[in-house]
This record gives structure tokens, sequence and C-alpha cells, in this order.
């Protein structure tokens, strides 16, 4: 009799749910939300920390369900002088080398601020090629606070129309005191579906920093 | 009692589950947070701020270890003086003081509206090397009617006790002269220690108007 006491003094005389009557724990229950409710559109579909790796790959959650992805790189740092890459999959990540056109250009300044430039970046483009794809212009430094962020943007990996286009944008600290400030484009020529994407630095490991996936919901 | 019972029984389904109709909005205003399984928004606004004649705008909470990166967005930002130009600097010790150590570079493209001069180039007056003035993100904002800067800033981990701080910047600016700047600034505020606290103002003791406002990436 007390419980149901207690029970009826969380209702009102509706027979409503007092706000008292509920809390944090009586939601974890719930899975999912009406869809009339906003939460946002940019989702974090997977966060990797790299540790001394040869690579890091993300094959699953890259399907239809979004029509962008974005990778953030937060403070990459190499364990050689090295810029980092890319490379898509259109089997799960059994293989990666899908053949690409990417162009390059970068700007960069001296901490001395004896160099400035302004200037495409022909070793770092690319011409119907299946290598992985420089994300960046220059190596990052090894010096202890040296590091590369940006973030990549991949548009409908899962289309099976058109080639899959993608945008860089990123800052790093270079050899010898040079910020270099690089942006890349290009488009993974196939129109197969990709499902995987694989970073790794073009010599070396990535000693440190995260990496984070996200999906852009549709509507 | 009986009534209350009654009306009560009535706010659940014979398997003993509580109807939708037994909760609405008075009921969740006592919920503070979503179990982890429910997927939200991973872009966080944290604070807006609108400036009418400012002298500066500062965002001295909220800046931590929180979140990886942060998004900062101006919009309409026009300053009282033409040609003023609008920055922002970083704080180690709560906006106290501003003026840490930063190494940036900075480009441009230009197009006039009669389409009579449009440009690209490196600009060696508005970039830092080892400076601690204020980081350049525009150029040249004209004062008076529709011309203004809006863009958007990206700083990378600034509580990061470890590594250097990275931003990209990029906007669209309209000028006195009636031409479109569109300017990228990007580089590092070379220090280790934690920055928590920005400002943003202008040159030419030009006040601002317009609004920033602040976003976390989860």
């Amino acid at each position: 009799m007390s419980i149901i006491s207690s029970l009826a003094n969380n209702f009102t005389a509706a027979g409503k749910l007092k706000a008292a009557g509920f809390n944090n724990a009586s939601l974890a229950n719930v899975t999912a939300l009406d869809s009339s409710i906003a939460l946002g559109n940019l989702i974090l579909l997977s966060t990797q920390t790299a540790s001394a790796s040869a690579s890091i790959s993300f094959t699953s959650g890259i399907d239809s369900t979004y029509d962008e992805y974005i990778f953030k790189f937060i403070n990459i740092h190499p364990s050689a002088q090295s810029y980092i890459t890319f490379q898509g999959s259109t089997d799960g990540g059994s293989n990666y080398g899908v053949t690409c056109t990417s162009s390059s250009f970068h700007t960069y300044h001296n901490e001395g601020d004896g160099v400035t430039v302004l200037a495409y970046k022909t070793s770092a483009d690319l011409a119907q090629s299946t290598s992985y794809i420089p994300l960046f212009t220059e190596n990052t430094d090894i010096e202890n606070d040296a590091s590369y962020s940006g973030t990549l943007h991949i548009f409908s990996p899962s289309d099976t129309t058109f080639v899959k286009h993608f945008i860089v944008s990123n800052n790093n600290s270079a050899p010898g005191g040079y910020t270099v400030n690089s942006y890349l484009a290009g488009y993974l020529n196939t129109t197969s579906a990709i499902n995987a994407i694989d970073f790794k630095m073009s010599s070396g490991n990535i000693d440190d920093g995260i990496i984070k996936m996200y999906g852009v919901k549709k509507s | 009692m009986g009534t209350i019972t009654r009306t009560i029984g009535n706010s659940f389904t014979t398997s003993g589950v509580i109807k939708s109709s037994a909760i609405d909005n008075t009921t969740l205003s006592n919920v503070s947070a979503l179990p982890a399984a429910i997927p939200t928004g991973f872009m966080v606004l944290l604070s807006t701020q609108t400036a009418s004649a400012s002298a500066s705008i500062s965002f001295t909470t909220g800046i931590d270890s929180t979140y990886k990166e942060y998004m900062f967005i101006w919009n309409n930002c026009q300053p009282s003086v033409d040609f003023a130009t609008l920055g922002f600097q970083a704080s180690t010790d709560g906006g106290s003081s501003y003026g840490v150590t930063a190494t940036t570079s900075f480009f441009k493209a230009n197009n006039r509206e009669d389409n009579s001069f449009t440009s690209l180039g490196y600009d060696g007056g508005q970039d830092l090397a080892q400076s601690t003035n204020d980081v350049q993100l525009s150029l040249s904002i004209g004062s008076l009617g529709s011309r203004s800067s809006s863009g958007v800033l990206n700083i990378f981990e600034p509580s990061s006790t470890t590594f250097v701080k990275h931003f990209t910047a990029v906007s669209s600016d309209r000028e006195n002269r009636d031409r479109l700047t569109n300017c990228y600034s990007a580089g590092y505020f070379n220090t280790t220690s934690a920055l928590n606290s920005f400002i943003f103002r202008c040159n030419l003791s030009a006040n601002i108007t317009g609004t920033i406002q602040m976003f976390g990436i989860k």
C-alpha cells in the first residue's frame, strides 16, 4: 500500500507522471528519440588514438547512411619527418589503392620571418594514381611539440554513379620552424562504393594523435 | 485514492509499461542527460556573443579539454572605422592577458564588384613570425552599410600541454571600396601551455558590431 501511495505521489490527478517521478535513470532504457527532436546533424562515428601506429583504418560505418564524412586530425605526431596520407577501399579494407587524381597548394611562413610562399605543390598531387594520397604538402617535424591538425571531407563515398570527391584543409609545424597551411582536393576515380579508409604516414609511424570520423546527416 | 489509482492505471499498458501519454514536456524537464546510446549532435554551441560597437569580444569560459576542437563563426562583423581588420589573440591565464607567440601565414583572393580587379597572392603584411600581436583574420572591412566580414576559425586542442596550437581560418570581407577579399589565415600559437581564452578585436582602435559564436566539436 505504501508503494502505491508513493507511486501515486509521482502522478498528477490526471494520471500523468510528474517531473519528480522521472529522472536520468528512467531514461536509461531509451535508445531513440522522436524524429521531431533536433539533435544536431554532425554525428561522431569513431575515434581512434594513435600510439606508434603503422596505420589507422576505418573499416565500418562508411555506407549510404551519410552523404558526407568528415575526418578530423588532432595533433598527429610522426615518428619520422613525414606527412600523412590516405587511401580508400572498395572491399571493406582488404585492399587499399583506388585510382585518384588530386591537386595541392600551400602557403608557408617561417618563424624567422625570412620566407613566405603561396604555390602549387606538384609533388603532393596525383594523376590517376593508386598510391596513397598526400593529405599534406610538407613533412611534419618530429620535435616534441610539433604536430599536424586538419580536416578531410569525403562526399558520398557509397555512391555508385559518381566519382568520390574530397577536400582537405590543414596546418602543420614543419622542420626548420615553419607554419605550413595546405589545401588539397580531388576525387577517387571510381563508381564503386568506398567502404573503408586507411591513413598512414609517408614514412614511419603515427606516434601520437587522434583521428575522428563524423557522419553528416542527410536531413 | 481509488480515483487516482484508476487514472494512474490508465497511464500504463497491460504489461506495465508507461504509455507515452503519461509523459509530457513537464515530466522531461527533470531530465538533464540522455543515455549514451542516443546519438546526439557533436557540434555544440557553447556561446554566442553579439557586439554593438564593442571594443572587443572575449570568450573566457568553456575552453578546456572537453573538446579537441573549437570552432568560431563570426557573422557580419562590421568595424567602426574603414579599412579596419578583424583579428584575435589567445590567453593562457583565463583572459587576464592576451599575447601568445604565434607564427602564421596569410593569403587572399580579391575581386572588385565591377570586375575591374582580381588577384591571388600571399600578403606578407598580415602574417606573423613569432609575434604576440593579434592574428589577422580578415582585411580592410568596410564600416558602412552592408559591408562586413564573416568567416570561420577552427582551433585544434587548445588545452594540449604537449603540442603547439594549430588553427585555420577563412573569411569573406566586403571592403569599403566595394571589393571582395577572401582571406586564408593559418598558423600556430607556439606554446605548450593550455590556451583558455580568446579575444577578437579590430585594429585602428575600431569597435565591432556583429556576432561571434563558439562551438565545441566533440
